[in-house]
């Protein structure tokens, strides 16, 4: 036996070695060869859609576009969401990215822009970007600079049941959070379950804590705060005492504490068996209503998030986040032209059409036929101010705070000051 | 170390042989040595993963724990004890070691008798026994993440079978909101671990009783003792290593369950039937605190790993020193 202090240290030789080892090996798979000897491009395009139709849809759009650049070869690689942010986890640990990969924007892309991970758009993409919707383009503004190019955005809204709100009187949708206590009251007093909430997951909470935020404290609020590290200002207390105001009327279905989101007696299949008027959701509830309850059909409508009397901020303002993709740094001219084509009019109304995203292109609407859908993008074309998802917009610790802390206050176990509290100080855990 | 491997000093016979020739003697290292590369040839593998997957990993979490790190690259910033302190200030962990307490004693009190009893019951000649057997044992074979969907369905309010067939047999006052009420989680989460675990015990129990000699008991029932009297006297003391090792596999379960609790509530609502293993993966996974999940991990298994050695040390001792066969404090 050696000297311990040594042997140690060769431990930690061991597993830094280890690490390595691990992290390079799951670098192999980033590997792009490109420049092969022939003068073909070979590019590595990592995206999400592992389910259909999106998955065939896309790998038609590669091969078309293989057709029309014969000197460039599209390698696809697809991973499942969760695998997939594992993986790029490692990746960016690695510093060796794909060509061109999915991202949300927000918080993890600017991790990987900070790591000089990331190709800075703004000169590449300048001549043909600027037709795109400029809300959708918002998540990937890194220090007003694009890093990624959108072909899908979407927002949170309430999706609700015309025939319950026209039982319970209620004439048009609330435009303030006043109005909105009172047709939660009048739905209650015709003994229908108001809200549907899966309080076992948490985030269908925190879209309310952020969007009241959003409204007392004006759009940009949380993004600043999140810089400052301090959530502990007047207007987020308001916020979720505002959550904590809708939480004592009891507008949720019985075992709401204990109900997912997608499941067969989650949130969507309550709202979409009829047996809740409505929900906080984002454009995809439609489909999840349908999938995991019956759907309501012509009986859906969505209406924006209300405003707070005497907030900063207005109802315009949304709440959202999309898919794009970002460039590896210096990636191959072949990978801009394959963004070029993923983001034209063309190919953007094949993907409306066929994967029922909402369009990026302006030119690409006329395809968008659901009269929900279209509501929705009116909303965002209109929009005044964007907040990006808080799990994509945070670090990951703060974005589970946020939702760990808004769960704990809808329970009843913390205060509107403790939420901002605890947030504060995971955000200030965080370096 | 390499003496271990040598086969020819543990077989005693040789030594009675004639001593070996000289030739023999070379043929005999050379087996030797041939034994030797054979034992390292067939222990390396498993070897390397061990210490590569479980031992590296193991120390290297015991020194994650001392660092803020975030899981990418190697920890950095060293913060000492933070980590650890931070954990036994944290309610949310205070409450996952109460809920740990509170889920070994409930098993202890409840889940094991019951399963005694129904092996004691099943250890009985009766018509069918094998059926009953084997459906008390299936829980056991299904997967955790299928019992928790399973009895999330079962158990969601209004709408699932349980509720379903109280409201049918008119006890609507008695169905509830079973994972999702806060003060009713942990009983609906023992319940379905006892549904789960207790024909496992069952099967350890039913293997004790039959390694029991009928003689003991026909002994007992000649001297005039009663049913209960041979079973306390005769069959408890007897089933004793068992029920030990039981209550050992039980306890240990209880500090590890993750599954079960991740697929049914998360933890929730509102970290009412959070383990300490959920806090781990929370913090770990969600959160990318991986220093601080270490630091909880670390925790853990310093639980477990004092449990069982003072387990061994104090409980099981008596096992492993053949208790049941030498008389040894035949008073107790």
């Amino acid at each position: 036996m050696g000297d311990p202090a040594l042997s140690r240290r060769g431990f930690l030789a061991a597993s830094a070695a280890t690490g390595l080892g691990m992290t390079a090996l799951s670098g192999c798979g980033g590997d792009s060869d490109g420049g092969g000897s022939s003068g073909t491009t070979t590019v590595e395009w990592w995206n999400i859609s592992t389910t259909q139709p999106t998955k065939d849809v896309w790998a038609a759009l590669a091969k078309q576009f293989e057709a029309e650049n014969p000197k460039v070869k599209i390698k696809i690689v697809q991973l499942e969401n969760d695998a997939y942010k594992s993986k790029m986890t490692a990746l960016t640990a690695s510093g060796k990215l794909p060509d061109i990969f999915h991202t949300w924007g927000g918080g993890v892309l600017k991790q990987q822009v900070d790591a000089g991970l990331v190709e800075d758009l703004t000169d590449r993409t300048k001549e043909w970007s600027g037709g795109l919707l400029p809300v959708a383009k918002e998540p990937y503004l890194i220090d007003e600079k694009p890093y990624g190019i959108p072909f899908d955005i979407g927002m949170v809204g309430f999706w609700y049941n015309k025939a319950h709100f026209k039982k319970a009187g209620i004439a048009a949708p609330p435009t303030t959070w006043s109005g909105f206590l009172d047709a939660v009251q009048a739905l209650k007093s015709e003994n229908i379950t108001p809200i549907a909430l899966a309080g076992k997951e948490k985030w269908p909470g925190m879209y309310y804590w952020a969007y009241l935020a959003m409204r007392t404290a004006g759009a940009d609020a949380l993004g600043k705060a999140n810089d400052a590290k301090d959530f502990t200002g007047d207007e987020f207390v308001q916020a979720g005492r505002h959550l904590e105001e809708l939480v004592d009327l009891q507008p949720f279905q019985k075992g709401f504490l204990g109900a997912a989101y997608s499941t067969p007696t989650g949130q969507a299949a309550t709202v979409g068996n009829g047996r809740a008027a409505m929900e906080l959701m984002g454009q995809w509830a439609p489909v999840v209503e349908a999938d995991a309850g019956k759907g309501l059909g012509d009986d859906l409508g969505f209406f924006p998030f209300p405003a707070v009397e005497g907030g900063k901020g207005a109802i315009t303002e949304v709440f959202g986040g999309g898919g794009g993709h970002a460039l590896r740094r210096d990636a191959p001219q072949a990978a801009v032209d394959f963004l070029k084509f993923f983001a034209s009019a063309a190919t953007d109304r094949r993907l409306v059409e066929k994967t029922g995203v909402l369009p990026v292109v302006p030119a690409a609407e006329d395809v968008l036929t659901d009269p929900n859908l279209q509501a929705v993008q009116k909303q965002l074309k209109s929009s005044t101010g964007f907040q990006l998802y808080l799990d994509q917009a945070y670090a990951p610790a703060v974005g589970q705070e946020v939702n760990d802390s808004v769960a704990a206050l809808i329970a009843g176990s913390k205060s509107p000051q403790q939420v901002a509290e605890s947030i504060t100080k995971t955000a200030k855990e965080e370096q | 170390m390499t003496s271990t491997f040598l086969p020819d000093e543990r077989t005693g016979p040789d030594v009675d042989r004639p001593p070996p020739s000289a030739t023999a003697a070379r043929g005999r290292g050379r087996r030797r040595a041939y034994h030797w590369l054979t034992a390292v040839g067939f222990q390396l593998p498993a070897l390397v993963l061990f210490v590569v997957l479980v031992l590296l990993p193991i120390l290297f979490a015991l020194y994650a724990a001392f660092f803020r790190w975030g899981g990418f690259g190697m920890p950095s910033d060293y913060i000492g004890t933070e980590n650890f302190t931070r954990a036994f200030d944290d309610p949310v962990l205070l409450g996952d070691l109460w809920r740990c307490l509170v889920l070994v004693v409930l098993s202890v009190a409840l889940q094991l008798p019951f399963a005694l009893a129904t092996a004691v019951l099943l250890n009985q000649r009766m018509r069918g026994r094998a059926v009953y057997r084997m459906l008390f044992f299936a829980p056991y074979v299904l997967s955790e993440a299928i019992t928790g969907v399973l009895f999330s369905m079962i158990f969601a309010p209004g709408d699932g079978l349980a509720d379903q067939i109280l409201g049918g047999v008119g006890l609507d006052g008695l169905g509830g909101e079973w994972f999702a009420d806060p003060s009713m989680v942990m009983a609906t989460l023992f319940l379905v671990m006892t549904w789960k675990y207790f024909g496992f015990h069952m099967m350890l129990y039913l293997a004790g009783l039959q390694s029991i000699p009928k003689e003991l008991t026909e002994a007992a029932l000649i001297d005039g003792a009663n049913a209960w009297q041979r079973f306390r006297s005769v069959t408890l003391p007897l089933l004793a290593p068992t029920l030990r090792i039981s209550v050992f596999l039980s306890v240990i379960g209880a500090i590890q369950l993750f599954d079960l609790v991740w697929v049914v509530t998360q933890g929730g609502p509102d970290h009412h039937s959070e383990t300490m293993a959920v806090t781990m993966f929370q913090f770990g996974f969600k959160r990318y605190q991986v220093g601080y999940a270490s630091a909880i991990s670390v925790v853990m298994f310093g639980i477990s790993l004092v449990f069982a050695l003072a387990y061994q040390r104090f409980v099981l001792r008596r096992d492993l020193e053949g208790a049941t066969t030498t008389m040894r404090g035949g008073g107790k």
